[in-house]
């Protein structure tokens, strides 16, 4: 187990390796500098301005220092926001996407679960079909759309919740909904699936030929089969979330990371979107990690096996 | 005569598939004694597997019963609510499953699997149950139970889970238990574990034994009586002497024809397939793959002509004023056997002897 | 037994001949390859026989239009017909005969802009008074394109790289699947996001980009059904007869995995196209003058409080669009696996 966690370990950080390099040579063979576009200045001003940032150096010597700043968390100071460090920049405001992830991922989850093992457990009933088709919608409605729709009705015309903000639980509730209605789709198909085909296995008749009731035979046995591998899907949710949450924090004008990536890329500020590329692969590779380990745990069969994975 | 526990008349039982309906049991009747092992023989498909599931209320969703009662001490069991058949299955009907790597739960230790049928059925606490759990793991021959109660399933072998599938079934004591093809997916040194388990199980346990198998080798050692099943039908009944030594139907000679044996230089066949059971043949069904076959066969269904008390089959050789047919060699062999076992000139384990 | 009603003549026991005795083999269904099974269990899915006629006529629709719409008639703007609502001859409902709603009352913003009587715009107008209609016909079209030749490559680079991967086995297998494993740690948002940035924006940049971070789900899943196949025996005996790997692909692997590879295209289009959208509502997509559902999200979003209408339309044909996909990918994966729906 050890010497696995340690190789997964060293993939993990070759893999942040080859990010930061390419990130950083991509970066550079973009056309100009932030400052190019800026009339105002002049070629001597640029000049100057280039020189404070270190862009005048050869390129070896800024990918050296840069790899190194970034090995320790310095990701140089934003263009953008002059006199801000990236590291502040992102450190200020991921505490916002991450409760509006987190919440979103409960939602999603615990929703999902609730909606697929319904719908397994009624198949082929108009329970089944109500379920599949809500959850081909959520599915189907891009979650900017659902968070322009929901902001509008709910916040604008019905006035029951804060229309943008981030000032306490009731201006979290919409976006959450809007982030979240995605993996609950998911999940719900998920565990639909799966459940059913839990439930047309060897051991669940063997279970009906033990005499256990309908309810007893889900909670006890097809419960556990078909949820173990949703734990796969948290490294697609990660994803979707940190993808999700650039739309949504910039339509309800959350203080998070994806809006300020956003902002970032329309004003080219490389090392704001350098930092936040590295932190969100980071938080993908973490995620991927973590839940390879939980999953074995959850799983009694990988469980004993994991060296072998 | 024996009391009579399980008594199943004129079953018949349709699937409903894309292409039509599947008449896969078509009149069915057999009864079983208690204390006794009655085993039903038959190709794959031929329909033993959905009679079976059909006595314990769990055929598939696409199953409809057309016809014909299960009486279980004296009631009905096809009309039962499916909670009424859960206090009936698992506790006086348990079942054993063809392939024991997939009829375990992977996610639940095998102690709480074992115990499940008792605190439900005889509402035992989980406690004393895990205690008869560890007691019926000894009892099935799992080496050092009191730790293995708490392994998972994935950390036995193929025939220590078929030991523990039957613990489970064994676990609450039923009166009835039925084994569909308890040995086919395990290694041939291990099946004769598992059959010599049953059997001694069986004596303790005190229970009658459905088994389903389509393999005659198996059946001589195991069985009391046995019943030959073709196409949704059975065609022959009756005791395991009779079936392996005065075989009447040409289906049973057919089946013994193509066992192996330690002499036979090449192993005969049955040329042809099984009736296609969307439109099943009038006649007798295994008719066309027949080489006995009468113009009769093809028109009409055989009632059963009684051989003798315990022996019926199902075929118009046994009309009166039908032809004489010499049957194979093989069977021949066997009915001089038969002969002699009757005078008394061979006793029963000789011809156990023979058999081995 | 009740052998006296038998009846039986001597006729009834003249063996029968081989011939006689009909065809045994003879099967009561109709045999059906392995195509039209799926077909007729696809048929019996309404959902998914709806969702492919709609995904028809959209593609219909939104490539026909190319000899009606051109991109350069859609620049072109009017301003005097700026922001009108729906107005379809012969319907009556408010929202669709012209009327706008204004601080509660229902206007008819025909009239106010003095638009001639005769002058329709079925779907309404933008803020530069270009027909809404054409704009949605000519974006659907554009999403299409991007999402479909972005699928095209990713089934092209997937499917080779997971045979390769699958059927080479061993190291090269090992170090394959590591190259998937680091390229699928990145968010592909990340690697879209520095792809668009790197080059300029626009329908192609956006294609490389969903292409180069998408291929790698199709190239897991093709290669652990190659592994699965590789060790089949059919696939085994053509090895032993000595056929050249090329030629076992493309008769026994690839016929083989043509259901995983249809069912995995039905998921990666909507997701191409949801993409495509998302990148171009925030504005590093397709941008104007150039039209796709994203931009007309993203135009109508600015001024959805008061003209609604401009951001439901594409809202609902993008929905549609995406349901049908997911519908048609779902009943296709279930006819070709009958086991997971009963």
């Amino acid at each position: 187990m050890r010497k696995y966690l340690l190789k997964r370990v060293f993939y993990m950080i070759l893999t942040l390796f080859l990010v930061a390099t390419i990130t950083f040579f991509l970066m550079k063979l973009m056309p100009g500098t932030p400052f190019t576009n800026q009339q105002k200045m002049s070629a001597a001003q640029i000049a100057v301005v280039n020189k404070q940032y270190g862009l005048d150096k050869p390129i070896w010597q800024q990918y050296l220092s840069y790899m190194l700043n970034a090995a320790h968390g310095d990701f140089g100071t934003s263009f953008q926001f002059s006199n801000q460090s990236v590291s502040y920049l992102i450190s200020s405001r991921i505490g916002a996407s991450a409760q509006l992830g987190i919440q979103a991922i409960i939602f999603g989850v615990v929703l999902g679960i609730i909606v697929g093992s319904f719908a397994a457990i009624n198949r082929n009933t108009w329970i089944d079909t109500l379920c599949t088709v809500l959850s081909i919608i959520g599915k189907s409605v891009p979650n900017f759309v659902l968070a322009v729709l929901l902001q509008y009705y709910i916040a604008l015309k019905l006035n029951w919740l804060p229309v943008a903000g981030w000032n306490g639980f009731n201006y979290t509730i919409l976006p959450t909904i809007a982030l979240g209605v995605g993996p609950l789709a998911e999940t719900a198909r998920f565990v639909r699936t799966g459940m059913v085909d839990v439930l047309n296995s060897d051991y669940i008749e063997l279970a009906r030929a033990k005499g256990m009731s309908r309810f007893g035979i889900v909670y006890h046995h097809a419960l556990r089969n078909s949820l173990t591998p949703l734990v796969t899907l948290i490294g697609p949710y990660t994803v979707a979330l940190m993808t999700g949450s650039m739309v949504i924090e910039n339509i309800f004008s959350i203080p998070g990371i994806g809006e300020q990536f956003v902002k970032s890329i329309t004003t080219n500020d490389y090392p704001t979107i350098m930092g936040v590329t590295m932190l969100f692969s980071a938080g993908l590779v973490l995620v991927i990690l973590l839940t390879d380990i939980v999953y074995g745990f959850i799983d009694p069969r990988i469980r004993l096996a994991g060296n072998e994975g | 005569m024996a009391e009579r526990i399980l008594d199943v008349q004129n079953l018949k039982i349709d699937f409903h598939t894309y292409a039509g309906e599947v008449k896969a049991i078509r009149d069915v009747s057999f009864h079983l004694d208690r204390g006794e092992t009655l085993a039903i023989v038959g190709e794959s498909g031929s329909g033993k597997s959905v009679t079976t599931k059909s006595l314990m209320g769990l055929l598939a969703n696409n199953a409809k019963v057309k016809g014909g009662r299960v009486m279980f001490h004296g009631d009905d069991i096809l009309q039962y609510s499916e909670k009424k058949m859960q206090t009936i299955r698992g506790k006086d009907i348990a079942m054993i499953f063809q392939d024991p790597m997939t009829s375990l739960d992977p996610t639940m230790k095998i102690g709480r699997q074992i115990a499940e049928p008792l605190m439900k059925h005889k509402h035992v606490d989980k406690k004393k149950a895990l205690e008869q759990a560890v007691e019926m793991l000894r009892l099935v021959g799992i080496v050092n139970p009191e730790e293995r109660v708490n392994d998972y399933p994935h950390q036995f072998s193929g025939g220590q889970r078929q030991r523990i599938v039957i613990a489970i079934a064994l676990i609450c004591y039923p009166e009835i238990l039925i084994a569909d093809e308890p040995t086919t997916a395990l290694d041939v040194t291990i099946q004769a574990q598992i059959l010599d388990l049953m059997k001694e199980l069986q004596q303790k346990i005190e229970t009658s034994i459905i088994f389903i198998t389509h393999d005659l080798g198996v059946v001589a050692g195991m069985a009391d009586r046995v019943a030959v099943m073709y196409a949704g039908e059975i065609l022959e009944y009756g005791t395991v002497d009779e079936i392996f030594y005065n075989p009447q139907h040409p289906y049973t000679w057919g089946l013994l024809n193509s066992m192996p044996t330690l002499d036979s230089k090449h192993l005969e066949s049955i040329p042809g397939t099984p009736p296609d059971l969307l439109d099943p043949p009038k006649g007798d069904p295994f008719a066309p793959r027949n080489p006995y076959a009468m113009k009769i066969d093809t028109e009409k269904k055989a009632p059963f002509f009684k051989v003798s008390e315990t022996h019926y089959a199902s075929t118009w050789l046994l009309a009166p004023g039908a032809p004489k047919v010499t049957p194979p060699a093989e069977i021949q062999r066997r009915q001089k056997i038969y002969a002699k076992l009757k005078s008394g000139e061979l006793s029963r384990t000789d011809v156990a002897n023979l058999a081995e | 037994m009740a052998e006296e009603k038998l009846n039986l003549t001597p006729q009834d026991f003249e063996p029968v001949s081989k011939n006689e005795k009909g065809d045994d083999e003879k099967i009561a269904a109709p045999s059906l390859t392995f195509l039209q099974d799926a077909w007729l269990r696809l048929k019996k899915n309404k959902g998914a026989v709806v969702s492919l006629f709609i995904i028809i006529i959209m593609l219909v629709v939104a490539f026909g239009s190319s000899f009606f719409i051109t991109n350069a008639q859609l620049v072109k703007s009017a301003p005097q017909y700026a922001n009108l609502p729906a107005k379809i001859p012969g319907i009556d409902i408010n929202g669709l005969n012209g009327k706008l709603k204004m601080g509660g009352a229902w206007v008819d913003a025909y009239a106010q802009n003095n638009v001639p009587a005769n002058k329709y715009f079925i779907l309404g107008t933008d803020y530069l008074g270009r027909s809404l209609a054409q704009r949605i016909i000519y974006g659907t079209k554009i999403s299409l394109i991007v999402a479909i030749v972005a699928t095209f490559f990713d089934l092209a680079i997937g499917v080779s790289y997971g045979i390769v991967s699958g059927w080479k086995g061993g190291r090269v297998d090992n170090v394959m699947q590591r190259i998937i494993e680091v390229i699928s740690s990145v968010p592909n948002l990340v690697i879209v996001v520095l792809m668009l940035l790197v080059f300029k924006p626009g329908m192609t940049s956006i294609i490389l980009a969903l292409a180069i971070s998408s291929w790698t789900t199709m190239a897991r899943m093709i290669r652990a059904e190659t592994l699965s196949l590789k060790t089949q025996e059919y696939v085994l005996a053509a090895r032993t007869l000595g056929e050249s790997p090329s030629k076992i692909a493309w008769k026994h692997l690839v016929p083989n995995l043509s259901s995983i590879i249809i069912i995995q295209t039905m998921y990666t289009i909507p997701s191409a196209i949801f993409f495509e959208a998302f990148l171009s509502f925030i504005g590093i997509g397709i941008s104007a003058p150039q039209t796709s559902l994203g931009v007309l999200l993203n135009d109508g979003q600015k001024n959805f409080q008061f003209l609604p209408y401009q951001m439901w339309y594409p809202a609902i044909v993008l929905c549609v669009l995406m349901i049908c996909f997911n519908l048609l990918g779902d009943g296709l994966r279930d006819a070709f696996d009958p086991k997971t729906r009963r």
